[in-house]
């Protein structure tokens, strides 16, 4: 009887276990995962504005929508820009992080608390109302930033007019909203580190920059490489920045995967090749990533 | 000497990062008090040289301010209320509940986090349009209702909660349920205002998804709002800035104000478990 009563415990907390889920895994299911699926299933199709008329317009187009777009020349321009972004934008922003984050560790930092909340205050803010605020500092007229780059003997640079600075104007931007994100997980992850270590290569003479290359970056690689992945999977989802600072201009040199697929779909209504676009995006992230995963990870287990 | 030497290095550097950081911040609040047209001086005019409210009155008064700030609130409390509940009790079950095949179905979950939301976003637009959701608070509300992010960090926290204390209860006849609302949501209650905090955050920040979902001005967010009105008003930086100031003032207060909590779901979220 006993027995019996165990297994049915059992058997109730398992039912209510998925009682529990339901809500959750609905939710998830209808609005995430049946779009994905139904996503690639869009992307095979030439769904535009006169199948949103009428559906009967609809006609299955297998990987014509991929073939097209790898042939068009501003689906290679958005993701060279996109590829920018992240090729450049990433290392910054890791350094950006990991220098602040070796500064507030440092044991000669005072106002610890004052200074952490001061850095990371950007990561809270809305991106569209703070990349307003960057359209009126870069302005290549009366903007802040040409004033002093002027004062310092700079420029002026036409920030938003000349499309080989909107890209670098943009990286700046997401340097400065972002880097406060890392740089707290990389300041746990200094913590973390035992400070006899720091000890027994001090009693070694080794210097600061020996003590950095050899205890430092090694401890700090593990969640380096982590923070590297997220940060390249969140930089290839490019959007708001070029929409609000720039439009995708001068000239489309802002326009990112993401602006391609929000114009392919939502101006024009071809949701056909805006799907192929998301699915593109998707897979290049996916290698990307991959292979960072790949690379970090052989050079983690050699270390 | 030296370490006198180092200790202005490192603080000057720090104060020096601080005021970069914060300038751009700084100068949207001020040109937010300026006069039309007072910011487009030469030099630049760091204060306000006369301040006004002039720019927030205009703001409420002429171009819908109020209708999106309300917006905006409705839609991420709605969210952050929802996704608390789908997310709680899936987390909870994730951590404390057995039942075949748990492992799996969270590692899926977990799976799934590579998949970027933006790929989901042209088949929803098509699914809510058909059942006409969009242009509706609950375009935004219903996909955000649960959370992967959220859901991970619940079971994170749950899987700490000492089994005993279920057990002596089930023992005692206890329903799962009865357990959950009353022995296991007060042990959660830190997790969840850092849920809380994270989500509404989030909600109130989003952008592109409710760009797309939420077609007329009626029911436009600030993010949406503010983006269509720089468009319109790009001349006039110092309406823009108090419009930033609407925006951005209530996530940095609700941050300073809640800042441990934050920060301990941002180090917990990224942690693997």
């Amino acid at each position: 009887m006993c027995l019996g009563g165990t297994v049915r415990n059992a058997m109730n907390r398992a039912s209510s276990a998925w009682l529990f889920l339901t809500p959750a895994l609905l939710v998830l299911g209808v609005f995430f995962l049946l779009p994905v699926l139904a996503g690639l299933g869009l992307s095979l199709t030439d769904y535009d504005l006169y199948a949103l008329a009428d559906i009967r317009n609809l006609r299955f187009v297998g990987l014509a929508n991929y073939w097209e777009l790898l042939h068009r020349p501003l689906f290679w321009d958005a993701l060279g820009h996109t590829l920018y972004f992240v090729i450049v934008g990433v290392p910054l922003s890791m350094l950006a992080s990991l220098g602040t984050a070796l500064l507030l560790n440092s044991q000669a930092a005072k106002l610890k608390p004052l200074f952490r909340t001061a850095l990371f205050a950007p990561v809270v803010t809305t991106v569209v109302a703070v990349a307003v605020i960057w359209r009126y500092l870069f302005n290549p007229q009366s903007g802040v930033v040409n004033f002093v780059l002027t004062h310092l003997g700079i420029g002026p640079i036409d920030w938003l007019g000349d499309p080989h600075w909107a890209m670098p104007m943009i990286i700046l931007f997401a340097v400065w909203k972002n880097f406060g994100y890392n740089m707290i997980i990389l300041l746990a992850g200094l913590h973390a580190i035992p400070a006899d270590l720091y000890e027994a290569a001090r009693i070694d003479g080794a210097s600061k920059w020996r003590q950095f290359r050899h205890i430092t970056l090694p401890a700090l690689a593990p969640i380096l490489l982590m923070v590297g992945i997220l940060t390249v999977s969140g930089y290839f989802q490019l959007f708001a920045e070029p929409y609000v600072i720039t439009e995708g201009g001068p000239l489309q040199s802002t326009v990112s995967v993401l602006y391609l697929m929000y114009n392919e779909g939502f101006k024009w209504w071809n949701m056909g090749t805006a799907s192929a676009v998301a699915f593109l995006l998707f897979l290049v992230m996916f290698a990307a990533t991959a292979l960072l995963w790949r690379f970090g990870g052989g050079r983690g287990e050699a270390a | 000497m030296n370490a006198r030497r180092n200790a202005w290095l490192v603080n000057g550097a720090l104060a020096l990062c601080a005021a970069l950081v914060l300038f751009p911040l700084f100068w949207m609040l001020s040109v937010s008090f300026m006069q039309p047209g007072e910011a487009d001086n030469l030099p630049p005019p760091m204060l306000p040289l006369h301040p006004t409210l002039d720019n927030y009155r205009e703001l409420f008064a002429h171009a819908g301010m109020g209708r999106y700030f309300a917006n905006s609130l409705i839609i991420s409390t709605a969210i952050t209320l929802l996704s608390l509940v789908c997310n709680t009790l899936a987390g909870y079950a994730f951590a404390k509940l057995r039942f075949a095949g748990r492992e799996k179905l969270f590692g899926t979950l977990i799976g799934a986090l590579v998949i970027p939301a933006q790929v989901a976003m042209l088949p929803l637009f098509l699914l809510l349009k058909y059942v006409g959701l969009i242009n509706t608070y609950g375009a935004v509300i219903l996909p955000a209702m649960a959370s992967v992010f959220g859901i991970f960090l619940v079971r994170q926290y749950a899987r700490g909660l000492p089994g005993e204390l279920l057990e002596a209860a089930r023992v005692d006849g206890a329903g799962e349920l009865r357990i959950f609302v009353q022995i296991v949501l007060p042990l959660l209650k830190p997790i969840l205002v850092t849920l809380a905090v994270f989500t509404f955050l989030t909600a109130w920040n989003d952008f592109m998804w409710p760009l797309i979902a939420l077609t007329g001005q009626q029911h436009y967010t600030l993010p949406v709002g503010l983006a269509s009105l720089s468009r319109e008003h790009v001349q006039d930086s110092g309406l823009m800035m108090a419009g930033a100031v609407v925006t951005v003032i209530p996530v940095l207060v609700l941050f300073l104000a809640l800042q441990r909590y934050y920060l301990r779901g941002l180090l917990l979220g990224s942690v693997k478990g």
